[in-house]
């Protein structure tokens, strides 16, 4: 899917190499747009990829993508590392700002290696061609008889040997070879792809020396904390600053003005308390006496809500899939089951909140932020500033975890507006009070399902409901229903083989921002599917992972054409899926650990971002009630696997980021306002409340690589309930668990 | 403002700071020692944990006056080189994900080990609930603990 052309050009990248380096620009042609169908990010996009290479032989990568944990700045790089046979001791890692020319940097929707393993590929073949056509000239030798390895280019014949730095000047001179000229190494030849490669930052991260958002500093920058209306789209009727001026440090106070919908990536507005430190701006905050007019969204209170989309998904929707007709098979009068399910909101609480610095000079912005997408920074800061975003200048930092929250820059433009308002660099730190309080939420749901069975309890006739606001209301507010792309994320494509299916979606209105967070609408479909799977499987006597392979059926591949050309390098093949589950059930002993009180197996299995993945999660509940997670097995088909060590940290880390929902993620409000502000009453899972054990089965794989982000949240907490339920008896339809006195 | 005297890192420094404020933002903003980091500002989270005089605590809830005539040592202060054997074992196992908390995590796991040199599950799982980590590191901090222990003896 993407087009090469590579471009030997040294000022396309100004000032990060030296004038003798050579320097490879590779740039991934436009292709067409994603469309709808499991993908976050459906925004055309211009990957490029850029490599160089010092006459000292230092080779230098860019990493455009940003590092919020998942190791990607390290493990793209090692791509065209492995192709250009580079000494990864001698490869420096560079971080992009924020520009189109690499083209897409919205560290999102799991497909980073995705979207360029070929593009990086390609950087790295063409690169090592023309170490070896340099070194063929200079020899007077055919080009055939080059062959470059390990970071120097040998002559089989002579054994004449000249290494990658001596050889840049002359390489600098080649041609960019074409495309159809290029070789690639053979899976055998692999020195870094496969392999454990440690991250470029692994030492930095254990000694306080990585550089956050937080972290970052500018000459003469002051502070700055905001207090913003509490309900959404709030107006600012009037303030009194006298007290919070009197706070030693704090120097003045700037009122940040109200957005006009579409509320989008722009500031929520306020009143910026400005000071010499953090802590200043934060008590000099505490003293303003704010008067808010709260607007429209005061009439939200999420127990009304939740009882509003239950009443929506109890009656017939619009359908979104249709096989077969499942009305026909329902009116034959035979037995049924029917079920409904709800998720709250979440929020995403990544350790390090939202913050960044900037400075506004000259026209010009300078910006030091953590974001997933420093080019949605540009346009973002650009519009609030009312400048060119040529003018906008991100540097990207460490984030101190991202979960989809920093692809939305608000607080960037906060920071720039705020720096324009004091004519200084200015740093904005967002209070774990304000990130709880003004996320964008993963959005709130209820499921419906019901079910026609036959005989042995399988499945003639199945209906599924949903409705949950979309956060496409981010762009358009007027959006009422979800999209194709969320829909498209576990419940227009469930891979079920059963004759009569049909989904509905039923229309939600947004009184809250709402966002995208780790694995998206997986969250809640896979919620109810699985659970509903594991309810029948419950009412036919069955086992409960033999019953699911019968729902996923013979391997085939699913229709899931509506995704476009994704869908024919990525099919959706079930056997793949049931691979994994035969891979899970085998690793947890599944065959022969019969639940027992207080101790039993669940299994769910949920394909999302192309990849396939199962879990069986094992539950212990003590004589309190209270349940304990010993063991987790995940069984992982992501296709090929780059560097499996930091794709298993990934789902381990799903683990525990799918236990946090299962067991205690809850976001509500009344009269508009969130009634969570910090980790006291929003919890995530602790060491002692997470699995202990996550144990990941990576399936060996040459197909195209898939996400691994993400793919690994949905199954868990279906996978705890129905654990729960073989464990207790206790079948729990509506999340977290806290609510259920289980944690 | 008053003229406050810290020792950090075995460094005796003078700060000019209100004597209230939590000695994390003295870290941070005055002394320029980012590598502890903010988390909730309410002893919710442990990013913030340094050593006072040996033990383990909440910088972002300690006012900077309750440490004076304490040593305090931070991250940057436990070696200058990642060389002690928690950041060793840290390393081995890989345990950082996005790393923003693991100055903390391994600051709170530097107090347990001193208390107890060979902490068994329970001994961890007490000492180390106070340290979120949002991505989800908790098994192979336990695991590098295990290992930095076995080192230590």
């Amino acid at each position: 899917m993407n087009r090469v052309e590579v471009i030997n050009r040294r000022a396309f990248l100004g000032s990060m190499f030296s004038a003798s380096a050579l320097v490879l620009v590779a740039r991934v042609l436009p292709v067409e747009a994603m469309t709808a169908g499991g993908d976050v990010d459906n925004a055309a996009w211009h990957p490029s990829v850029y490599l160089g290479l010092e006459t000292d032989g230092t080779v230098i990568i860019v990493a455009h993508r940003s590092e919020m944990g998942t190791g990607i700045r390290s493990v793209l790089p090692t791509i065209a590392a492995e192709e250009l046979d580079a000494d990864w001791k001698r490869v420096k890692v560079e971080q992009a700002i924020g520009d189109a020319k690499y083209g897409s940097q919205n560290t999102d929707g799991s497909c980073s290696i995705r979207d360029f393993y070929d593009a990086m590929r390609e950087a790295g073949a063409s690169a090592r061609l023309m170490l070896e056509r340099a070194a063929a000239a200079k020899w007077g030798v055919p080009a055939a008889e080059c062959k470059a390895q390990n970071h120097e280019v040998v002559h089989a014949g002579s054994n004449r040997r000249l290494g990658y730095g001596e050889l840049a000047s002359l390489a600098a001179q080649q041609p960019a070879p074409k495309k159809e000229e290029l070789s690639f190494k053979s899976s055998a030849q692999y020195r870094y792809i496969g392999k454990d490669v440690p991250i470029v930052d692994r030492e930095d991260l254990c000694s306080g020396k990585g550089t956050f958002g937080i972290d970052a500093k500018m000459p003469g920058m002051v502070y700055a904390s905001i207090e913003r209306s509490p309900v959404l789209g709030g107006r600012l009727k009037s303030f009194d600053d006298q007290e919070a001026r009197k706070v030693p440090g704090v120097e003045q106070t700037v009122v940040i003005e109200g957005f006009k919908p579409p509320h989008g990536f722009k500031p929520l507005g306020g009143v910026a308390v400005i000071a010499n430190n953090t802590w200043a701006a934060v008590q000099g905050r505490e003293r303003l006496k704010v008067e808010w007019e709260s607007g429209a969204n005061a009439v939200y209170d999420s127990t009304a809500y939740k009882q509003q989309l239950i009443e929506t998904v109890r009656k017939p929707q619009r359908a979104v899939r249709n096989v077969g007709d499942v009305d026909a098979e329902f009116a034959k009068g035979g037995k049924t089951h029917e079920a409904e399910y709800y998720v709250p909101h979440l929020a995403h609480a990544p350790m390090e909140p939202p913050a960044a610095v900037a400075h506004f000079k000259d026209g010009k912005a300078l910006i030091y932020a953590a974001t997933q997408n420093p080019q949605a920074v540009q346009d973002t800061v650009a519009a609030a500033l009312g400048i060119d975003k040529k003018n906008v200048e991100c540097h990207v930092t460490l984030l101190g975890g991202g979960f989809g929250r920093k692809s939305k820059p608000d607080y960037v433009a906060e920071a720039a507006l705020l720096s324009k308002a004091v004519g200084k660099p200015v740093k904005v730190t967002w209070t774990r009070e304000d990130d709880i309080r003004f996320d964008y939420y993963h959005t709130v749901s209820a499921m419906y399902l019901k079910a026609a069975l036959d005989e042995k309890g399988r499945p003639t006739a199945w209906l599924q409901r949903c409705a949950f606001p979309s956060m496409m209301t981010t762009f358009n507010p007027a959006t009422a229903s979800a999209s194709g792309g969320e829909l498209g994320m576990g419940w227009t494509n469930v891979p079920f083989d059963i004759a009569n299916q049909r989904a509905e979606n039923g229309p939600a209105q947004h009184h809250v921002r709402i966002g995208w967070l780790r694995s998206v609408a997986n969250i809640q479909h896979a919620f109810a599917i699985h659970s509903f799977v594991d309810e029948l499987a419950h009412l036919a006597g069955r086992d409960k992972v033999e019953y699911l392979l019968d729902l996923v059926g013979q391997p085939r591949k699913v229709d899931v054409s509506a995704r476009g050309r994704l869908a024919e390098k990525y099919p959706l093949e079930t056997g793949r899926l049931r691979n994994v589950i035969e891979i899970a059930a085998k690793a947890s002993d599944w065959a022969r650990s019969k639940p027992t009180k207080g101790r039993a197996l669940g299994v769910a299995a949920h394909y999302s971002f192309l990849t396939y993945v199962a879990a069986v999660v094992e539950i212990e509940v003590d004589a309190t009630g209270k349940i304990r997670i010993p063991r987790v097995d995940v069984a992982v088909d992501a296709g090929r696997v780059i560097n499996p060590d930091r794709v298993k940290a990934q789902f381990e880390g799903a683990a525990v980021f799918g236990a946090s929902i299962a067991l205690m993620g809850e976001i509500t409000a009344a009269g508009g306002e969130i009634q969570q502000s910090n980790f006291h009453d929003y919890r995530v899972a602790r060491i002692n409340e997470a699995p202990i054990e996550t144990r990941v089965h990576l399936v060996p794989s040459d197909a195209p690589p898939a996400g691994v982000g993400e793919p690994g949240v949905p199954p868990i907490p279906p996978a705890i309930c129905n654990a729960i339920f073989a464990a207790t008896g206790k079948r729990i339809r509506d999340l977290p668990l806290r609510k259920h006195k289980l944690v | 403002m008053t003229a406050i005297k810290l020792n950090v890192n075995g460094k005796e420094q003078t700060v000019e700071v209100s004597p209230d404020m939590p000695l994390l933002w003295v870290l941070r903003d005055t002394l320029e020692l980012t590598g502890t980091k903010y988390g909730c500002g309410m002893a919710q989270c442990g990013a913030c944990t340094v050593h006072v005089n040996g033990e383990a605590i909440r910088s972002c809830v300690t006012p900077v006056s309750s440490a004076v005539g304490k040593k305090i040592v931070t991250i940057e202060g436990l070696s200058s080189d990642h060389s002690h054997p928690l950041q060793k074992a840290w390393i081995q196992v890989n345990v950082s994900q996005c790393g923003y908390c693991q100055s903390g995590q391994i600051m709170q796991a530097a107090a347990l080990l001193r208390q107890k040199p060979k902490p068994t599950d329970s001994d961890i799982d007490t000492a180390m609930r106070g340290n979120i980590c949002r991505c989800g590191t908790y098994q192979r901090i336990r695991q590098a603990i295990k290992q930095a222990a076995e080192v230590k003896k």
